[in-house]
């Protein structure tokens, strides 16, 4: 239930309306709502700058022992991170890059950054669309059995071992999957992705069941569970109680009337996690050896690799805002309240 | 008024609660786990680096890790670091995002916009990436740095349900009372709006707990454990994962304990989080 209780009103965002009307509210309210979530992105950036490069010191990480050995390597370092100029020069010669597709350059091979991005990112794309993909029917599926048996017995059950399950950590999920179907009990799926240098990790089929199972393990549990406690709100209502008394069977109200309701709040909680899903792919790739973004930060993290860390996490943050503004805007757009608050 | 109906209302609150199957239960377990963790140490057959046999074999009770060294003993050292810095930065975070919420709720206008948007770009971060961008440029991180990222990593979720829950009390009669009163600012927050907001804030600490342990784990199965020579669960895996197809307990037993700690403290925050729906 907590999980209910921190999911945010879209209506919480929704200006008062100004003397404007229809069209020009709703275009005030989106450009409003686009330029927050720019000027979000921009904090983030130096949010991001400020703690890989401002909080350490990346010369003396990479190095470790070899600090004091090498002063040559040093200077060579400190001239490649530019740490003769100040903090903010560096900053806006970082974000510069950034906004004109030009990265820099990783410390761990001397490549450019964004060749070695790009790549892993569909790869990513592709793990989380399939997870979300299989996620979202499987969530509100399990939901609607759910309700049905409302404070019944086989209710009960399934809520029980949801709230399990939304408890344990994905990569504790992972391995528990690793051990029954790949190692331990069963030897039908592989446990890590072989990928080719010029190939997919979608080429072998059999190797994305496992990553996709972990994540829509991980993130179904939290959406069918808000969607039941919706759909039972809406279930318990006065106008769902009219339908039924009308005569119209138990199906069709679960269809047409909670459902449909049911729709709003399952967007929202599907966005937040699909953007969760951005984070918590970290875990899953590394685990499973899947050539992603997450991974490839977790790599990059290791070897202090300060320009690839950057731009790894100035793309999980953005695609973070970007799916809070995507749902922002459906599910004011589905709530006729929402609506009209807007454009009257 | 609010101090006729919250003072006697803690021991009850303790009292339903423990007629609550979920919290019972679940609250239980995580007493067991945690027992466990401070005192099996002490229990330990053989030492924390103390090699038994060769590496992955069956001597033992749960066989022999990566360094020959026993997995019973390993898991029996490894609880208490998993729940100290779970515990602490659980602390940390819960600290810093009810003050952070409290102040933009009672402060209300400006300083809530501001303070929430602020929140918001902390909030752009999936927890386990904002722990890792600061590792990026350290090495061998102390416990503390590891309390205080995940600590501040919970923070502006935290801060996000202190904010809902204090907006609903900074209104109320008896806060405008006392501000009339002539009471200075922080006594309000203190000894009027705090008090009120305790049943929530149980059930988001008992959430945040469940999601320290996972991170914590997380960070050790990532390889960026504070000491990497002591035994700590989310490390174990990592470092016996090569060995789970001819000695999966090395692995298997830490997670089954992150499992179990896991739902038991989850279990415990829902029903928690049910007793403070019905309190209102």
């Amino acid at each position: 239930m907590s999980q209910v209780a921190t999911l945010p009103d879209p209506l919480e965002e929704v200006a008062p309306p100004r003397g404007r009307h229809g069209g020009a509210a709703w275009a005030v309210w989106l450009l409003r709502r686009i330029g927050l979530a720019l000027l979000t992105l921009w904090l983030v950036s130096v949010l991001v700058y400020v703690a890989t490069v401002a909080l350490g010191d990346p010369v003396r990480a990479i190095l470790g022992r070899d600090y004091n050995s090498n002063p040559g390597r040093v200077a060579q370092l400190e001239a490649q991170l530019n740490a003769d100029q100040g903090l903010v020069a560096r900053y806006f010669d970082w974000l510069g890059g950034l906004l004109t597709g030009d990265p820099g350059t990783s410390l761990a091979n001397q490549q450019p950054v964004w060749g070695q991005i790009s790549a892993n990112v569909l790869n990513t794309l592709v793990l989380v669309l399939l997870a979300a993909a299989v996620m979202i029917p499987l969530a509100f599926g399990i939901a609607m059995i759910s309700a049905h048996y409302r404070r019944r017995r086989p209710d009960t059950v399934i809520q029980t071992i949801l709230l399990g399950l939304a408890g344990v950590p994905e990569f504790v999920i992972g391995i528990l999957l690793v051990a029954l179907f790949s190692t331990t009990v069963f030897h039908v799926l592989p446990a890590v992705t072989l990928v080719s240098p010029t190939g997919h990790p979608w080429d072998q089929p059999a190797g994305m069941v496992l990553p996709v199972a972990t994540l829509v393990l991980a993130v179904t549990p939290y959406v069918s569970r808000i969607v039941r406690a919706t759909l039972l709100e809406v279930l318990d209502s006065d106008y769902v109680e009219l339908a039924r008394l009308k005569g119209i069977p138990e199906p069709v109200v679960m269809r047409k009337h909670a459902l449909l309701n049911a729709i709003v709040p399952g967007i929202q909680v599907i966005a937040l996690q699909l953007a969760w899903l951005a984070g918590g792919v970290v875990l899953v790739e590394t685990l499973f050896a899947y050539p992603g973004i997450g991974r490839q930060l977790v790599d990059s993290v290791r070897n202090h690799d300060v320009p690839m860390v950057q731009a790894l996490s100035m793309i999980i943050a953005a695609v973070y805002i970007a799916v809070n503004l995507v749902a922002d805007i459906l599910s004011i757009l589905l709530t006729p309240r929402a609506r009209t608050a807007i454009s009257q | 008024m609010s101090a006729t109906t919250s003072s006697p209302a803690a021991p009850s609150f303790l009292r339903r609660a423990l007629k609550q199957k979920r919290f019972s239960v679940g609250g239980g377990v995580t007493l067991l786990v945690v027992l466990f963790a401070i005192f099996a140490p002490f229990f330990a057959p053989y030492g924390e680096n103390e090699t038994t046999g060769p590496p992955y074999s069956p001597i033992g009770v749960l066989g022999t890790d990566y360094l020959g060294q026993d997995v019973l003993s390993r898991v029996m050292y490894g609880g208490w670091g998993v729940l100290v810095i779970s515990v602490l930065a659980t602390i940390v975070g819960m600290v810093l995002g009810i003050a952070i919420g409290v102040v933009a709720a009672y402060g209300g206008g400006w300083w809530d916009e501001v303070i929430m948007r602020l929140n918001d770009v902390l909030l752009a971060f999936p927890q386990i990436l904002l722990a890792l961008v600061v590792l990026t440029a350290l090495q061998n991180p102390a416990p503390w740095v590891i309390i205080v990222l995940v600590g501040t990593s919970h923070a502006p979720r935290v801060a996000r349900v202190a904010r809902g829950v204090a907006l609903g009390i900074v209104s109320r009669d008896f806060v405008v009372a006392a501000e009339a009163l002539g009471e200075k600012r922080s006594r309000v927050i203190l000894a009027e709006v705090l008090p009120n907001m305790t049943g929530p804030l149980l059930a988001e600490a008992g959430l945040r707990l469940t999601y320290s342990i996972g991170i914590v784990a997380a960070l050790g199965f990532l390889g960026f454990a504070a000491d990497p020579g002591a035994a700590n669960w989310g490390q174990m895996i990592n470092e016996n994962r090569l060995g789970l197809a001819t000695q999966p307990w090395a692995v298997l037993a830490p997670v089954i304990m992150i499992a179990i700690f896991t739902i038991a403290t989850n279990l415990m925050a829902d029903g928690l989080a049910q007793l403070a729906q019905r309190g209102e």
